[in-house]
């Protein structure tokens, strides 16, 4: 199998001479996502987005702009956010992959996501899964946010409902009941 | 024909706005709707804010969107599209492409041989398409398609487009034809050159009331085109099969998507099906079936399989429609007391090579005036259509108005709201101008430009009208389970405005149920037509019918329920899950209790949305527009860095009506939504249409600036309790109205701040540099 980790990319030549070449055609890939290691085959061209949109059937992470631009398609690599339509999913190696799908705690809902239904922080919903794993990976860090930590926390996102004012109040609110 | 009192009652309804004192209104009304509805205040489930039905789906990923879906055997779709803003196609060879592994049906747009589609009129014109097992397979195909373009002339400018040499975008047979609704264009105007028009709308004798006037204001006023930039792209997946069509769609009317499959591939409708369930923003773009949708229909007929196809963010930017972008003339007399003696407005607006570039009838309407003149004008160009985007026509036409009225208000030294409060008919905005003078301390407002240094603070503020629109088919039913469960059906389809909650507030405040205890099943033309999410016209036209309906569902359910209290129905009330005898608690069954007393496994009642009480002013089809509008006052509070050109909008109030408000938060949600495209539309948006090409040079998501969360201000929604007595639920719209105010707003609180107003959108940095002197200004 061939060895995808960012340490072996990092270690190859500049040059290309020892990287490896695949594709075009599917190549086998295992990534952890939401804790399961899951295995499948993706064409190298594949973004992490259409891999867990398509083969793994996470449809929950988006694709609006398709080009790093929106933040729809958020997800974390070990614990940071990062745009899913940016990377590929050969890249991805042996870090782990967080998406919305995998954020409650069974039928738990994580504090963000409860206060997001509290706040009526969400209008069409397509930007939401996305916004709140930005502002749940934001209270992994920073346990008492201000407004304007939000505000930066989720400024890559575009919401064209306009659900700012109650992402944020409801990312207050929930680093509150976090903090107990 | 039974006569009129048989059939009518009188009834007393709530009336006035809250916050200012209600009295009542006498209507008659027929005999079968509900009893009048109390004011908010006596109620327990409408008009408080309870959360989505929806929304644990959509915090955790299961909601599902169109472009989540796909179905086995399902195959891609891709659309070919022109290279050139204007073109004859002399030949397409699709051979090569339909030699490719994988590609199962490939479908022609522009045909040589037809003379209605052989000329590409804007860049991203659908060409040709192809469904295949793969988006890769499908891409690659579109890759192989030959396709002979003679390249024609074009015009991309409307200024060029205007002049007598410019190139033709259409002639009189390819010209779209209006509509006699007047929307989006009226039907039967001229067309010479690329110019359409004029649309006049005449009042009075302007020329005599401006020879009455004492001051007359005169300006220019510019708006540029502006996207919708819906998240969810414009998605279809459609399956065709023997026995039926069934389409799942990102759409705002299920039921019109519906019609139009019906009449475009000769269907019965009871062979069609459309389906919405989450949808992901439309703002107008996702009304009708567009030819995406009519091109994935015809790929699934030809390949015999279900077909996906959603547009790719560039074509979203220049094949989903747009604001249409516009230039207006206003000239504006009054009385030295204020009062309007006449207002004069031109417009040229480009809606591409569609038509909807006119800008509204704020002019016409706002404030009284004895003498109008409206000359409107449709310029084609040879860009993607425009078509309706979140209160067409007044938007742009509001960012003249409301800058005209602020320069009157000067000129006659009077402050701007006190010459509203002389020249407004409408207690509404009335009691808006008032409370959002005091939540945003207009009392501090200063003389334009006086506050010192570089950066400077402004406050302004600006009006809104929209018409109160219903949609006079949309229907609903309710049922009653036997063993309790009720659920609300509509094919009203919830594009993010939340009509799903409103719906069970509407039903569970009738049964005396909790609003979660209702199953909401909507978005789907199986269910009685709801009526289309656009116009601002979901609450109004589908919660009406949808209280009458389980009104009468719980009279059938008394009816049961009297005969095991040994009571009279009339007699029974129902709250708290329990059905009640009036005036007696300890007679009582649970809710659950009286439905297990149907004789059959369900009772169902199915409504379809009555006139309002008291008439409609105009009726167009199936739409109709209420006797009362909608409207509302925002202020805005600014700084500008004169240095920078940076305008920073740190303040919205938003004073909003919409008749009765079902769910406050919700509306809220609303407001913020209208207020930032608003104030993303006066300070970032903006198409770029480079004239040599054509080509639409921003777009994506990063050129094509929009507002986000650090741009966005302290909002602070007021919304009034507006009774007026029309329907089972008196309540209106509020997405559309909330919108206009807030690009005017913006400008006259930067004309405060500094003395220099700013007459085109958007107010870049540059641009206000421009104006400041500071930099040669941009023509």
């Amino acid at each position: 199998m061939l060895n995808t980790t960012p340490e072996f990319i990092a270690k190859a030549e500049p040059d290309g001479v020892n990287s490896p070449t695949v594709g075009p055609d599917a190549v086998p890939i295992a990534m952890q996502v939401n804790g399961v290691t899951r295995t499948l085959r993706a064409e190298p061209s594949m973004t992490l987005a259409e891999t867990l949109r398509g083969p793994l059937g996470l449809t929950g992470t988006k694709i609006a702009c398709n080009r790093g631009a929106c933040s729809a398609c958020t997800v974390w690599l070990d614990g940071d956010p990062v745009c899913a339509c940016m990377i590929l999913a050969i890249d991805v190696g042996g870090r782990s992959v967080t998406t919305i799908e995998g954020l409650a705690d069974g039928d738990t809902l994580h504090p963000v996501q409860q206060a997001f239904i509290d706040h009526d922080a969400l209008q069409c919903g397509f930007c939401t899964p996305e916004m709140i794993m930005s502002c749940a990976a934001l209270l992994e860090h920073t346990a008492d946010p201000n407004a304007s930590e939000v505000r930066a926390a989720i400024s890559g996102h575009i919401c064209r409902c306009g659900t700012y004012p109650h992402v944020i109040a409801a990312t207050l609110d929930a680093a509150k009941v976090r903090r107990g | 024909m039974m006569a009129e009192q048989d059939t009518l009652r009188t009834a007393t309804f709530p009336s006035g706005i809250a916050s200012v004192g209600l009295g009542t209104v006498k209507r008659k009304i027929p005999a079968d709707e509900p009893p009048p509805l109390p004011p908010n205040a006596e109620l327990t489930v409408i008009g408080k804010s309870f959360p989505r039905p929806n929304g644990r789906a959509k915090v955790t990923g299961a909601a599902r969107f169109t472009v989540d879906l796909s179905l086995p055997g399902m195959l891609h779709g891709r659309i070919l599209r022109s290279p050139m803003p204007h073109a004859l196609v002399r030949s397409i060879d699709v051979a090569a492409a339909a030699r490719l592994p994988g590609v199962r049906a490939i479908v022609t747009s522009a045909s040589p041989d037809d003379p209605a589609t052989a000329t590409l009129r804007y860049i991203s014109a659908p060409v040709a398409a192809v469904a295949a097992v793969s988006m890769a397979a499908a891409e690659e195909a579109l890759h192989l398609i030959r396709v002979d373009y003679q390249a024609l002339p074009f015009v991309a400018g409307m200024q060029q487009a205007r002049e007598a040499d410019a190139p033709a975008v259409h002639d009189s047979a390819t010209a779209p034809a209006g509509h006699p609704s007047g929307f989006p264009a009226a039907a039967d105007l001229p067309l010479h050159g690329n110019v359409r028009g004029p649309s006049i709308v005449r009042r009075g004798d302007v020329a005599q009331g401006f020879a009455q006037a004492d001051v007359v204001v005169e300006g220019e006023y510019g708006t540029q085109v502006q996207t919708h930039c819906c998240m969810e792209p414009h998605a279809i997946l459609a399956d065709w099969r023997a026995d039926g069509l069934t389409v799942y769609m990102s759409t705002q009317f299920t039921a019109g998507v519906r019609q139009e499959l019906a009449e475009a591939f000769g269907l019965p409708l009871t062979r069609i099906r459309v389906v919405v369930d989450a949808m992901g923003g439309g703002f107008g773009s996702k009304s009708s079936l567009g030819n995406y949708g009519r091109i994935a229909v015809e790929l699934s007929r030809r390949a015999r399989a279900p077909v996906r196809l959603f547009l790719g963010r560039e074509e979203e930017q220049m094949d989903a429609g747009n604001r249409p972008g516009t230039w207006q003339r206003l000239r504006v007399g009054a009385e030295r007391d204020g009062a309007l003696t006449a207002i004069s407005l031109v417009s040229y607006g480009t809606a591409g090579i569609g038509l909807g570039a006119g800008v509204g009838n704020n002019a016409e309407t706002l404030y009284s005036c004895p003498n109008f003149e409206g000359a409107q004008h449709d310029v084609f160009i040879n860009a993607g259509p425009g078509c309706a985007m979140r209160a067409p026509g007044n938007t742009p036409g509001g960012f003249g108005l409301e800058q005209a009225i602020d320069e009157l208000a000067e000129k006659l030294s009077i402050d701007p709201l006190a010459l509203r409060d002389r020249i407004d008919p409408s207690p509404a905005r009335r009691e808006e101008r008032r409370l959002g003078a005091e939540r945003i301390g207009w009392q501090r407002r200063w003389a334009p430009g006086a506050d010192p240094g570089a950066v400077k603070r402004g406050l302004g503020m600006a009006q809104s009208l929209w018409g109160a629109n219903v949609q006079t088919n949309a229907a609903c039913e309710v049922r009653v389970m036997r063993d309790g469960s009720v659920e609300v059906l509509s094919s009203v389809q919830d594009i993010g405005t939340g009509i799903g909650t409103v719906l069970a507030q509407t039903v569970a405040e009738v049964l005396g149920l909790r609003p979660d205890e209702i199953t909401v099943r909507i978005g789907d033309t199986e269910f009685p037509a709801g009526g289309p999410s656009y116009g601002s016209r979901t609450t109004a036209s589908v919660t009406p019918p949808a209280r009458t309906a389980a009104w009468r569902v719980q009279q059938q359910l008394f009816r049961e329920a009297a005969l095991a209290l040994n009571a009279a129905a009339e007699d029974l009330v129902a709250r708290d899950g329990k059905i009640l005898v009036r005036n007696d608690a300890t007679r009582s069954l649970t809710f659950r209790e009286a439905a297990a007393r149907l004789r059959t496994d369900r009772i169902s009642a199915v409504v379809s949305r009555s006139d309002d009480y008291a008439g409609f002013r105009r009726r167009m089809g199936d739409a109709a527009l209420a006797q009362q509008d909608l409207g509302g006052v925002q202020f805005a509070e600014v700084t500008v860095d004169t240095d920078t050109g940076i305008v920073r909008v740190e303040r919205v109030v938003a004073v909003q009506d919409c008749g009765r408000p079902m769910n406050p938060r919700q509306i809220e949600s609303q407001v913020h939504g209208g207020v930032l495209m608003g104030l993303s539309y006066a300070l970032f948006e903006d198409r770029i249409l480079d004239g040599h090409t054509g080509r639409m040079v921003n777009p994506n998501l990063e050129q094509y600036k929009l507002a986000g969360p650090r741009e966005t201000p302290a909002i602070d929604v007021v919304i009034l309790e507006n009774y007026q007595g029309q329907s089972a639920t008196d309540a209106y719209g509020i997405a559309e109205p909330a919108n206009i105010a807030t690009a005017p707003a913006i400008a006259n609180a930067v004309y405060n701040a500094t003395g220099v107003r700013m007459r085109s959108l958007p107010m870049t940095p540059a641009a206000v540099l421009g104006a400041l002197g500071k930099i040669p200004a941009r023509s």
